[in-house]
């Protein structure tokens, strides 16, 4: 069970605080930040979700720059409290709309409302938004529904690609009275685990309409009586903001872009990078907050950068300190190809092959209306409409990268 | 909202410590505390957060207790919330003021609105106060018997915090009864997921005392109970089904058909989005299967897919709780999981935490047909910025090269390391090379090449420096300098820091000394001068042995110093088999996120409710070496079976027994662990180990005391059916005195003839004497026994320690008829005399 719950900002104030078991000292707070805040000097690397101080176990997630932390003395599931951090953010958000410092500490006491409910003793009581909603006396606003699911490719190229994987999910955020049955279809021609097959078999990928799952689980409203037959989910959506349903496949498809890159020595000291970048996706769609970073040799002293002329919104940077090119492109439409070349001077004489010395070229970016795994919401019904409201509806489709990388 | 008053005159806010604001607060809360002005909640709501937000923030406002339950009189419910809130928080350390709220609170339980008379209860019964558990009783009874479900669930949870407070008046309003007779009929699913709760933490510490409690615990996890609740799983939510899964792991069916309907009923919750019930589903699954070796690799098969969704779904925490597992399986399986590699590659915006885990995956997995890929990718990230992870990087090309048979391709791969000219990788790259070269000393030839190379003075690390100068004492036949390279480096011996290194440069001379003895001299007379004048004890001690050794003998000295080597055939694990089945025991628990069994982190009241396996577990830990380096070969054979290594054990406990998941006991490896981590670094330490048990053997065998003669087996009979769970085991042997202890001689056919646990085990069943627990590697092993009489109920138990190169066993008795014990006592030896003979 659980024995303190709180939030800390990110200079470690504690935002709220609550204490349901009286079994751990009140410093934890301290105790905590402290070892999150050193462990990067003392021990390498960040601290991970889950440590132990003094017979004291400490869990967190970070939300939205908080920290979301619980303590216990006991040997409990480590996913059970991970889980619940996350979802407890989640209803928090829910309540205040947007989840930061700031509305974190006007609606405390809401939030303390909302953790007594949540816990009691130390044992999870519910996370339901709308059961919680009795329990709150700041009464939510809440009117539109909305679906947008957000697919994020992952992928690795060295010429060809290495591996590739989506990481997808079916988001959904209702706030519909009543809670009425809401029905989802998704492609007919679905197909989930690739039976027998080696998963990274991309060569024989099967007929171009068929759509292969990995595996995927569900949101524990979604009844999949009908699934099997039609590929529909039915489900009695709670309030707020959830995942339907998360999956994954390893299924060929087509990257939205191909990055080229090259580093080479020019005479003494001087080297050359040249980036290249093509959008694969078709003109209709417009890729947004694109940034390509690559590590630069640490003996770099300076770099100057040719940007294509007439770009908009296009910038290129040299930062010291990671000794990495950062080029940030506000748009990209889909088809076109972008370029950077920089010319680096060296505070050394290389040791004979610079390639060795710098990249990979990692990739962000977001591409709205663009659905990568090709995985669509046909149609989404509400089954029962109220009488007295007519719904806003919606489906929406992101692709966001998660780890694009490019090696040399 | 009016801002309050005292905002203009408020002297600092930037004060911590707040003492004026607190006393400000206390004037303004009495001004208001009479008031029926209108707005005059308003007022109040905006002081009570004021107190609230001190509250968090650290800052003592307990003195304002009086005044804030003066202003609690009120309909408002957020000023109600929030004053329960703060009595909850400062009522332990105020009694006598807390009696000042036990009015108000108990009006509100019989308030109309279900709501108010749930909030009430919970304050009421979170006050924590022990003079006050009597105005708690009553309300808590009604409580249990509202018809509202909320007010119960409250109520539910009001006992288990009065239990926390005063055990006895808990206990003697029958209270645990009331809260089973809800566990199995309220409609309310979280009503019944309190009452599980609660009683399991009431009971398991009632049971300590209490043999009603301890069957009324064991009662949980009978097969009506475990199937009523199974039966209704879906209908809790998704943290409670986690609470009933944890039940069930626990629950030992009857037979296999239980089993399947079990993992049938269940199947769908391996496809929950919420990573915490597929963990909770997956224990229940490998625990079930323990003894099923196919279905139990089924089992793994059919885990892979969701749990490889849940690491990519969701945030980096909660993919870490469950790579921790994964990890976890990789490593006992790695066959089952040697295809799905490209799962474990690293991606370049991943924290270190889970990227660690990846690399050891990754070490695991390797095989014939994959590790040409592997090491191809683990060479990326050797050039990786992330300093540490190159390291990691680079130690598990190592590793991967000490695994497999064929290191052709990996050797050339670490060579190119030692040729980046980077020093954190040049440093990495020596030490495996080293490693390596103990392993596989035909690759002395390529390695020495390129070692020679490299430049003492741009090596740093003591690891890594010592593990080159190793190599030139070793190899210092191939390399020309050598002798030059060690006369540098002694004539530096000031300013080298890490006794490690000197201790490694005394000895490199040494070997390099009698393979060129012309050209060493002079560093060794260096370094025997530098090293006897050393301040470090180790370090001058060697130094000493060495100039004596030389002194008496040079040809005996090269004997002791150099001999000739066995090739290392696989290096020691860092964890014994016993702990990774532990923790596998303890799987969806912190445990496997720590790589420790609980016993290791954990205070034993805290290890988790229905920790039956505590008592055993603890019996053991005075014993336990905190040093996890164990003999180097030892494990060899353990690597087909560590899939099931358990389930051998889990047959010998008898087939009738409903207790919880086994446990091995641990026992004392660091007399083996100190000379194993030695025998790494040093070959002098190594050889006189092995001498060690062949010399005592000699001796005893000498003064005669190694055979002692069998005694005749007296007339006492026992029963060689005996049955007894481990729950009672355990309680019994906490509760018996010690009725023999002694040490026993083992003859050296006994000892030959105890490789493994197994074979004492089945020897000591052939003479009515079971095993409940078992565990050890040569040369310590540690075994509770256990027998009954003939037609009695009298148990007898055992607990034998036996250390094979000392040929010693450590015996201690316990029994419930005390007169027998010493017939019993002579015929456990009798029986232990005859084991080894055929």
């Amino acid at each position: 069970m659980i024995s303190q719950l709180f939030v800390l900002s990110q200079r470690g104030d504690s935002i709220v605080f609550r204490d349901y078991r009286g079994e751990v000292p009140k410093a934890t707070a301290e105790i905590f930040f402290r070892k999150v805040k050193f462990w990067k000097e003392d021990e390498e690397g960040e601290a991970p979700p889950v440590f132990n101080v003094d017979g004291v176990n400490y869990f967190h997630v970070k939300v939205a720059g908080l920290l979301f932390v619980a303590t216990t003395r006991v040997n409990i599931s480590p996913s059970l409290v991970l889980e619940f951090l996350q979802r407890n953010a989640r209803v928090i958000k829910d309540y205040l709309g947007v989840l930061n410092e700031e509305s974190l500490r006007k609606n405390f006491v809401l939030v303390y409302e909302l953790l007594d409910e949540m816990i009691d003793f130390g044992y999870v009581q519910t996370t339901s938004t709308e059961v919680l909603k009795s329990f709150v006396f700041n009464e939510p606003i809440m009117i539109d529904a909305a679906c947008l699911p957000s697919l994020g490719p992952a992928s690795i190229f060295v010429g060809y690609i290495l591996t590739s994987e989506i990481d997808g999910t079916i988001q959904m955020k209702s706030y519909l009275t009543g809670n009425p049955e809401i029905r989802l279809a998704l492609n007919e021609e679905l197909s989930i685990g690739r039976g027998g097959r080696s998963i990274h078999d991309y060569g024989s990928s099967s007929g171009a309409g068929t759509l292969i799952l990995d595996n995927c689980n569900f949101h524990e409203s979604v009844h999949l009586d009908s699934f099997d037959i039609d590929r529909t989910l039915a489900l009695v959506a709670p309030d707020g903001e959830f995942s339907v349903m998360n999956y994954r496949m390893t299924q060929e498809f087509r990257p939205p872009f191909r990055i080229n890159a090259l580093i080479e020595e020019v005479g003494s000291k001087k080297a050359e990078v040249f980036i290249k970048v093509h959008a694969e996706f078709s003109s209709s769609v417009t890729a947004n907050t694109i940034l390509i970073e690559m590590p630069l040799p640490t003996y770099t002293s300076r770099v100057s950068f040719e940007l294509e002329p007439g770009a908009v919104g296009n910038t290129a940077d040299f930062k010291e300190s990671s000794k990495r090119l950062v080029w940030g492109l506000k748009k990209i439409v889909g088809g076109s190809d972008h370029v950077l070349c920089a010319k680096l001077t060296l505070s050394q004489e290389t040791h004979g092959n610079i390639t060795k010395e710098a990249g990979p070229v990692s990739m962000s970016f977001t591409i709205p209306m663009y659905n990568a795994s090709r995985l669509q919401v046909k149609y989404l019904q509400i089954v029962k409409k109220s009488s007295t409201s007519n719904p806003y509806r919606w489906v929406r489709y992101v692709t966001q990268s998660n780890s694009y990388v490019a090696r040399l | 909202m009016a801002p309050p008053a005292q905002s203009q005159r408020s002297p600092s806010p930037s004060q911590p410590s707040g003492k004026s604001e607190v006393t400000d607060l206390k004037t303004q809360l009495r001004q208001l505390a009479g008031s029926r002005a209108p707005g005059v909640d308003d007022s109040k709501r905006e002081l009570f957060k004021k107190v609230i937000s001190y509250m968090t923030i650290g800052i003592d406002v307990s003195s304002l207790f009086g005044e804030m339950v003066m202003c609690s009189a009120t309909s408002d419910i957020v000023l109600k919330k929030m004053c329960y809130l703060y009595v909850g928080n400062y009522a332990k350390g105020n009694p006598e003021l807390a009696l000042l709220t036990i009015n108000f609170l108990q009006r509100d339980c019989k308030d109309e609105d279900p709501m108010i008379r749930g909030l009430a209860l919970r304050s009421l019964s979170s006050l924590r106060v022990e003079n006050l558990v009597e105005y708690l009783v009553g309300p808590l009874g009604s409580g249990l018997k509202d018809n509202n479900s909320y007010v119960r669930m409250v109520a539910v949870m009001g006992v288990l915090k009065l239990y926390h407070i005063s055990a006895a008046t808990c206990v003697d309003a029958d209270f645990p009864a009331t809260l089973k007779h809800l566990m199995l009929h309220d409609p309310d699913t979280q009503v019944v997921a309190n009452c599980l709760s609660a009683l399991q933490e009431i009971w398991s510490s009632e049971a300590s005392t209490s043999e009603e409690a301890s069957r009324e615990k064991e009662t949980l996890i009978s097969k009506p109970v475990i199937f009523y609740l199974l039966n209704r799983i879906k209908e809790f939510s998704e943290w409670a089904q986690c609470l009933l899964l944890e039940l069930v792991a626990k629950y030992v069916p009857a037979d296999s058909n239980e089993i399947f309907d079990i993992m049938n009923l269940l199947e769908d919750r391996l496809q929950h989005a919420n990573g915490a019930v597929v963990l909770a589903t997956i224990k229940v699954f490998l625990q079930l299967t323990l003894s099923m070796a196919d279905v139990h690799q089924e089992v793994y098969e059919r885990i892979k897919a969701p749990l490889l969704t849940l690491v990519s779904s969701g945030s980096p925490e909660q993919s870490y709780a469950v790579l921790s597992h994964l990890h976890l399986l990789v490593l006992r399986a790695p066959y089952i999981f040697s295809s799905d590699y490209k799962h474990f590659y690293c991606q370049y915006n991943e924290p270190s935490y889970v990227k660690k885990l990846k690399l050891e995956m990754l070490t695991a997995v390797a095989n014939e047909t994959n590790t040409y890929e592997i090491v191809t990718e683990l060479c990326e990230y050797a050039a990786n910025v992330d300093i540490p992870i190159a390291r990691e990087s680079i130690r598990a090309v190592g590793k991967i090269a000490l695994q497999q048979y064929d290191v052709n391709a990996i050797v050339d791969r670490l060579l190119q390391f030692l040729e980046m000219e980077k020093d954190y990788v040049t440093a990495e790259a020596l030490v495996l090379v080293k490693d390596l070269l103990r392993k596989y000393p035909q690759w002395s030839h390529d390695c020495i090449a390129v070692v020679g190379n490299i430049s003492s003075k741009n090596v740093q690390e003591p690891k890594a420096k010592a593990a080159l100068i190793w190599m030139l004492g070793e190899y210092s036949q191939d390399m020309n300098d050598a002798p030059y390279i060690l006369e540098g480096l002694t004539e530096n011996w000031d300013d080298e820091h890490s006794a490690e290194v000197r201790l490694h440069l005394l000895t490199a001379v040494m070997k390099c000394f009698f393979k060129r003895p012309p050209e060493t001299q002079k560093a060794l007379g260096a370094a025997l001068a530098a090293g006897l004048a050393d301040f470090h004890q180790d370090v001058h001690d060697r130094a000493l042995f060495y100039y004596r050794l030389l002194q008496y003998n040079v040809s005996i000295a090269e004997r002791v110093v150099n001999p000739p080597k066995q090739p290392v055939s696989v290096f020691a694990d860092t964890h014994s088999s016993e702990i990774k089945d532990r923790i596998f025991d303890e799987f969806n628990s912190l445990s496997v996120v720590y790589q420790k069994p609980s016993y290791m982190f954990t205070d034993k009241e805290h290890r988790g409710p229905f920790e039956f396996s505590d008592e055993l577990g603890n019996l053991s830990i005075g014993a336990e070496a905190t040093n996890d380096v164990v003999r180097a070969n030892r494990v060899e054979a353990n690597d087909q079976d560590l899939l099931l290594s358990t389930s051998e054990k889990e047959e010998s406990r008898g087939a009738s027994n409903n207790g919880s998941a086994y446990s091995a006991p641990l026992y004392d490896a660091s007399s083996v662990s100190a000379a194993a981590s030695q025998a790494q670094s040093d070959s002098l330490i190594s050889n006189l180990e092995v001498a060690g048990p062949q010399a005592s053997f000699a001796i005893d065998d000498l003064l005669g005391l190694g055979l002692p003669a069998a005694p005749a087996p007296p007339p006492l009979k026992l029963n060689s059916r005996a049955v007894l769970d481990p729950a009672t085991f355990q309680q019994k042997w906490r509760q018996l005195p010690i009725s023999v202890s002694q040490e026993h001689s083992l003859n050296p056919q006994g000892v030959a003839a105890l490789t493994a646990p197994q074979a004492l085990l089945r020897h000591m069943q052939s003479h009515s004497i079971q095993c409940i627990a078992s565990g050890g590697q040569s040369p310590n092993f540690k075994f509770f026994f256990f027998a009954q009489k003939a037609e009695e109920s009298s148990i007898y138990l055992v607990e034998c320690k036996i250390n094979t190169s000392s040929a010693k066993a450590q015996i201690t008795i316990k029994v419930d008829d005390q007169n027998t014990s010493q017939e019993f006592s002579t015929l456990f030896l009798s029986a232990l005399s005859k084991f080894g003979f055929p």
